[in-house]
């Protein structure tokens, strides 16, 4: 099924949690957070959060502000 | 004079808050904390790479030991500002919040409609709200109201280095809001519009460009320091009241050549 990670689309496997999905694509043990159309998921959340179609995931990390 | 002070539970050990984006290098960014030791540092979030290109950041960051001031920076909605400030707080661990809502892309002015929905929103979920807004009183007494105990008025817009644009708006907030923590928030140019601020009694000033664009950025970063630091044991000080006539510094009692005005 098709998902929006960081704005663009990716093609993943139903039934993947947020977990699954951050290990697949390179994000495991890096410091990111995440929200999932546009609604933000606690790290405890994310085992439990099954991913469907179309859905839209962001994923970020620190970056330099002022 | 001791540099400490507290804000909420956090004790800073400077009144400078340094931004940590557009140096020219991360290795200009670390040499300019060096130089300035500000009390907090502000960092922001982005779309995170699977290369983990934020992540050399953040660990260059971390090793400072110094406060973070994550922010909303970029944010066009209360809603986008408040999921923002969220995944801030899990990231940084860090109840603060620099929120940023722009309404206007030109100026990058804050939106005052949604810093105010957003604030009432984040306070409700326990942040430390330090909302950067523009110099107006009455969206001043609205963020008081939900709450804020801080206040961030803008100098002037986001890397214009124009300094205090309107000083009477800033000083009528320093009048109204006594009790409140006053920093001035972005368009600083110069060490001497930092002074400025403190001179009127803010408590602290938060600035970027003004030091990651200047040609040697650890070396105004310095500056600033020093300047922040002088306008505050000025403003402590009492500076004196303005005159138009000179008054002599000198006595003139017993000044030698003094020729007493013969009376007629």
């Amino acid at each position: 099924m098709k998902i929006i990670l960081n704005g663009e689309a990716f093609k993943i496997s139903e039934n993947t949690n947020i977990n699954a999905l951050l290990s697949s694509h390179g994000y495991k043990d890096k410091t990111v957070a995440v929200a999932l159309n546009g609604n933000f998921i606690p790290k405890l959340s994310y085992e439990a959060h099954i991913i469907k179609a179309n859905d839209e995931i962001e994923i970020v990390a620190p970056m330099q502000g002022g | 004079m001791s540099k400490e002070w507290n804000i909420g539970d956090s004790a800073l050990s400077s009144r400078l808050f340094l931004g940590t984006a557009a140096y020219p290098s991360l290795d200009m960014l670390q040499k300019s904390i060096d130089a300035s030791k500000p009390g907090l540092v502000t960092v922001s979030l982005r779309r995170e790479n699977a290369a983990g290109s934020g992540q050399g950041f953040w660990n260059i960051i971390k090793q400072f030991n110094i406060p973070i001031l994550p922010n909303t920076a970029g944010c066009y909605s209360a809603k986008e500002a408040v999921t923002t400030a969220e995944m801030a707080r899990e990231i940084f661990d860090t109840n603060r919040i620099k929120l940023e809502v722009i309404g206007d892309d030109y100026t990058l002015q804050p939106d005052p409609y949604g810093l105010l929905d957003a604030t009432e929103q984040l306070i409700a979920k326990g942040f430390e709200v330090y909302p950067y807004m523009t110099d107006d009183l009455v969206l001043a007494q609205r963020l008081v109201d939900l709450g804020c105990n801080i206040l961030m008025p803008w100098g002037a817009p986001i890397g214009s280095g124009r300094g205090l644009n309107n000083i009477y708006a800033l000083k009528q907030l320093r009048t109204r809001f006594p009790d409140k923590i006053l920093v001035v928030d972005a368009g600083l140019g110069a060490p001497s519009h930092a002074a400025a601020a403190m001179e009127i009694g803010y408590d602290a000033c938060l600035l970027n460009t003004a030091v990651a664009k200047a040609g040697n950025p650890a070396l105004m970063a310095k500056g600033f320091a020093k300047a922040i630091d002088a306008g505050r044991a000025a403003y402590l000080a009492g500076i004196i009241t303005a005159q138009d006539q000179a008054t002599p510094s000198t006595p003139l009692l017993d000044k030698p050549f003094w020729h007493q005005e013969k009376k007629a």
